[in-house]
């Protein structure tokens, strides 16, 4: 039996609530990222509306704030943001036959860790006004916490900025340690990332090489080694998924 | 050279869409080549932890604190806490730090 959408819809937004909180306080750190490559509040706004990518958002920010060519930015962001290939491809999955096709083009709207994570936690076909439900209540807090990280980034003393600016590293944590406890390859390719990023900030030659350039190299290099010695069963990645 | 920051802003979601788009709109088998399923796989560990360190040491008004934040986070992480709270923790201990070195 089809469960109405409504209730669907108030579930996703009961869900979205605790992520909206922490939405608007990694928007915020990412505000200040959005200051720092000469945005204005407005354009910090328009970029988290549009993106709702935390890792891809920063890496642009980033490029952008080094003034590099269209094309890099456009690299980095597919590079950063590789991973919501993989959720789209397991949503996919989730879609009952019976869902009009257009809903599918509203939910790739906002696929992000934690929306797709409560998403794929739902029992049976998805129905896409949870998602809609999710993204009611956490869209703002994504759009506004950057809008405000970018205003109050001026404003701010320095003492705080410095202790925000670590929220988004705190965040990726969260998102590789505990993979790496259950998965020692991954644990291993953490710290060689580790690693090898910083003897690429740190050694003479390769520190001239720019912040997202190092990112898609070390990522096609470390992650494309691994996949050729170490390739993963279809039971791995839906356990990823 | 000076770039248009909406242009900027244009490119990254435009690839940021297509990235979720397509395969939600397009695939509806999963992949089947083991090599690109592999990478995929291990793309963003590898992409997260090389934004993340030495960055999260320069960062800080400190390396220290930042060093610091970066242990506190992988620990707490690693004992199963959200996304939200790791966040929040690796914020406080570089301000508690920082009281004391700067």
């Amino acid at each position: 039996m089809p469960e109405p959408h409504s209730k669907a819809l108030c579930e996703g937004m009961r869900d979205g609530t605790p992520i909206a909180l922490g939405y608007f306080a990694v928007a915020f750190t990412l505000g200040i990222a959005a200051k720092n490559a000469g945005l204005t509040p407005f354009q910090g706004f328009l970029a988290s509306f549009l993106n709702h990518a935390s890792a891809g958002q920063y890496a642009g920010f980033i490029t952008i704030a080094a003034d590099s060519a269209y094309w890099e930015v456009a690299l980095i962001t597919l590079v950063t943001n590789a991973r919501y290939m993989l959720m789209s491809c397991a949503l996919s999955q989730k879609f009952s036959p019976d869902t009009p096709f257009y809903h599918r083009l509203f939910v790739a709207y906002q696929v992000t860790d934690e929306i797709f994570g409560i998403s794929i936690a739902r029992p049976g076909f998805l129905d896409p006004f949870y998602n809609y439900g999710a993204m009611i209540v956490t869209m703002p807090g994504w759009e506004f916490g950057t809008f405000f990280g970018v205003i109050a980034g001026n404003i701010l003393p320095v003492r705080a900025v410095s202790a925000l600016s670590v929220a988004l590293y705190g965040m990726f944590l969260a998102v590789i340690i505990p993979p790496a406890r259950k998965d020692r390859i991954v644990a291993t390719l953490v710290a060689i990332s580790f690693a090898a990023s910083f003897i690429f900030t740190k050694l003479p030659l390769l520190s001239k090489i720019s912040a997202g350039t190092r990112t898609i190299i070390l990522t096609f290099a470390i992650a494309g080694l691994a996949a050729v010695f170490f390739p993963v069963s279809e039971e791995e990645t839906k356990n990823e998924a | 050279m000076k770039h248009n920051i909406y242009v900027y802003l244009f490119v990254m979601a435009a690839v940021t869409y297509a990235i979720r788009v397509l395969p939600l709109t397009l695939i509806r088998d999963q992949i089947k080549n083991r090599f690109l399923r592999s990478f995929l796989y291990y793309v963003p560990y590898v992409t997260l932890a090389v934004m993340t360190f030495p960055a999260i040491i320069d960062a800080t008004q400190s390396p220290i604190a930042g060093a610091l934040a970066l242990i506190a986070g992988i620990v707490l992480a690693w004992l199963g806490a959200s996304l939200f709270h790791v966040s929040v923790i690796c914020c406080v201990v570089v301000f508690v730090v920082e009281l004391f070195l700067c």
